[in-house]
């Protein structure tokens, strides 16, 4: 952990083995301001900072006074990009793919992050536990039930490439098509979080290691862009795109937060009877206060002591419940499909990304194209975060964890979650609880506690789901929070304590107000609506990426 | 009386250590007690260095240029930190421990009302180490 430099050396000794150090005229830190507000001491990016929080606080403002109007001026946005750009995120997260798996194959995969002779800053497990906690968790507790039963049971002309269906109208299909069709089902699901959406986090993380760690660049998202941009990426160009970022990171954490608030009181609803615990947003907000006040304890712990830790315990508590479902769940059934799913996912991957020449609009503009948008506007910070914690790792290690390993986590996640619940569907059809919560009424946020209340021990992996909500959320919050912090710092990691704790309290009011006043909806579809430019952007830092790599002694 | 005196030095801000490098440095002279300056450094590139191992050199160089303007002995040595605005007070002790020191000079800030939220590092150290720590204000 430390270096021993007694002895006296002239020369600066070469960093941690060779490596290409970009030679900038740029110092870190020195747009920097260093105002002093109260008994605060700051030490903030100049103009990053103040106008990251002003556009927020704006967007804030005006979505509250104006919701009648920006609501669906939001939605139509998004609605507009996704269905009028679908071609555009599927081929760039198709190339993403294919960039990541051509450079796990080729001799770059042996560069080093961080110079040929650094060592690992973290074990494999803490390592995955946090990149997989900051990336993914929430959605799969969101999604894990609900999107492949609805697949597998919605004849509303959204299922994947105009498969079959296995439920019509309240009676199953016949055994082939139900089979097909529940086949087809996970293939789509786990083709949403496998290989493209942990491509675009591996291309992002990948890219800002790279350039911090190997190149001596500043930790921050325009980092990427400089053998591009070049010296200029230190002026406007820059600036734009750490911004971008910032409000990206912190309207997706928000409006998120706000969702997964709901969520989480709606499982204690259900569980404990309560009926109409949403009907006010009381409920909502006492848990966003909480998710907060965990999360600042988090960050004032640090990344070692606080968010690595509270990512392991996340970990730890997800695969109890997944071992706990696939134990009392149809186990053997399971088992077998688990390598059928993953076989389906592979044959249905090309036509499912397929960008051209498809009839099946609502599946592919309104869960495809939505979902790239979504990942690509969450990858500024989850590729930070994962970027943050990868030193030492090699390229090739780097691909095989975030890119591989997650995909066949997700893989078994919804595996387990997803089949478990379609054999409840089919087993009971009309009569299951999912099937009440994805088909007969949309009730999204109940239909992972309608899979659990049909499995021994309801009450307590009920409780144990709201927990792993509520902690997914937080391992969020916190790792997006020193994202945040780390770029309106201009890069700076150890910028005062006092500026991390604003953000994460930040972005607990920005989900309170929201919940409050509307305009969740509105918002989250302004932070997803970024995954368009930064498609582009992230396009470019592909080419970066390679050329930047190229360079690094391997 | 003392026999090893511990010095944290902040390279982005060496000129607010004036004060506290040169009572270091007397107590060294009088004493006649080694001085050793630890800094905690982030992994990532900071203001001061592209990586930890520069950072080492620029601190090993510090050192160097104490001992000439001050006539005395001095050693450093730097601690890399996955997260060093939390982890600096915990890795501090640590080095002081290691490093067997009985004296620590430290530059600290005037409190003011953001030390009942969370003490200066100075008051961090002061609180838990066995050593004498002198906070230079």
């Amino acid at each position: 952990m430390s270096d021993q430099t007694d002895e006296a050396e002239e020369a600066l000794p070469p960093p941690e083995g060779e490596s290409d150090i970009i030679d900038t005229e740029y110092e870190i830190g020195q747009d920097n301001v260093t105002p002093q507000i109260g008994p605060f001491g700051l030490d903030i990016h100049n103009p990053v900072f103040v106008v990251s929080g002003l556009v927020v606080l704006g967007f804030v403002i005006i979505t509250l006074a104006f919701q009648n109007v920006l609501g669906p001026l939001f939605a139509d946005l998004r609605g507009f990009l996704t269905s009028s750009f679908d071609w555009f995120f599927l081929i760039a997260g198709n190339i993403f793919v294919l960039v990541c798996l051509a450079i796990l194959v080729s001799p770059l995969g042996k560069v080093r992050i961080g110079g040929a002779d650094a060592t690992p800053d973290y074990g494999y497990p803490g390592w995955f536990a946090m990149l997989f906690a900051a990336g993914m968790g929430i959605g799969l507790m969101f999604f894990g039930v609900l999107e492949p039963v609805y697949y597998f049971a919605t004849p509303w002309g959204d299922q994947p490439l105009m498969g079959d269906i296995g439920v019509v109208e309240g009676t199953l299909a016949d055994p082939a098509t139900v089979e097909a069709a529940r086949r087809m089902a996970m293939a789509a699901t786990i083709y949403h979080w496998g290989l493209h959406p942990w491509a675009i986090y591996a291309v992002v993380a990948l890219s800002l290691a790279l350039f911090a760690y190997n190149k001596g660049l500043p930790l921050t998202v325009r980092s990427i862009f400089y053998p591009i941009f070049g010296e200029r990426i230190w002026g406007w160009p820059g600036h734009v795109i750490d911004i971008l970022a910032v409000f990206a990171t912190l309207f997706g954490l928000a409006t998120s937060l706000g969702f997964g608030a709901q969520q989480a009181a709606a499982g204690i609803g259900y569980v404990f009877g309560i009926p109409g615990i949403n009907d006010t947003v009381t409920a909502a907000v006492i848990l966003i206060a909480g998710i907060t006040v965990l999360a600042l304890i988090s960050v004032l712990r640090g990344l070692d002591g606080g968010v690595k830790r509270l990512s392991e315990i996340n970990l730890v508590l997800a695969i109890v419940l997944m071992a706990f479902v696939f134990l009392v769940g149809p186990t053997v059934a399971l088992s077998t499909q688990l390598f059928g799913n993953i076989g389906a996912y592979a044959t249905e991957v090309f036509a499912l990304s397929n960008p051209v020449g498809r009839d099946d609009d609502g599946f592919r503009q309104g869960w495809t194209a939505f979902y790239w948008a979504w990942w690509i506007s969450w990858s500024p910070f989850v590729g930070m975060f994962i970027a943050r914690v990868s030193r030492g790792r090699t390229v090739r290690e780097f691909i095989t964890c975030v890119l591989l390993i997650p995909t066949l986590a997700s893989a078994l996640w919804m595996t387990v979650f997803g089949g478990t619940a379609i054999d409840q569907v089919i087993e009971r059809v009309s009569d299951s609880a999912v099937y009440g919560f994805v088909v007969e009424t949309y009730v999204p946020e109940l239909s992972l506690f309608g899979m659990l209340s049909e499995l021994p021990f309801a009450t307590v992996t009920s409780i144990v789901a709201i927990i792993l909500v509520v902690v997914f959320f937080t391992t969020s919050s916190d790792s997006g929070s020193l994202v945040i912090d780390t770029i309106t710092a201009g890069g700076k990691v150890n910028a005062p304590v006092s500026q991390r704790v604003f953000w994460v309290i930040f972005e607990g009011i920005v989900a309170a107000t929201l919940l409050i006043g509307g305009g969740l909806i509105a918002l989250q579809a302004a932070a997803v609506s970024t995954g368009l430019p930064f498609a582009i952007v992230l396009l470019l830092a592909c080419y970066a990426l390679i050329r930047g790599l190229i360079a690094e002694p391997r | 009386m003392y026999r090893k005196i511990l010095v944290p030095v902040d390279l982005t801000h060496v000129d607010r250590l004036t004060r506290a490098l040169a009572a270091a440095a007397d107590l060294s002279k009088h004493y006649g007690a080694p001085v050793h300056y630890v800094a905690v450094t982030a992994q990532t590139p900071t203001p001061v260095a592209h990586n930890p191992k520069e950072f080492a050199g620029k601190l090993a160089a510090f050192g160097r240029a104490q001992a000439e303007a001050h006539g005395i002995e001095t050693t450093t040595k730097s601690y890399p930190s996955h997260d060093p605005a939390i982890d600096i007070n915990r890795t501090l002790l640590d080095a002081i421990a290691e490093a067997g020191a009985d004296l620590v000079v430290m530059a600290s800030h005037v409190p003011n009302a953001a030390d009942y939220l969370w003490p200066s590092h100075g008051g961090s150290v002061a609180s838990h180490s066995d050593a004498s720590v002198f906070l230079v204000r």
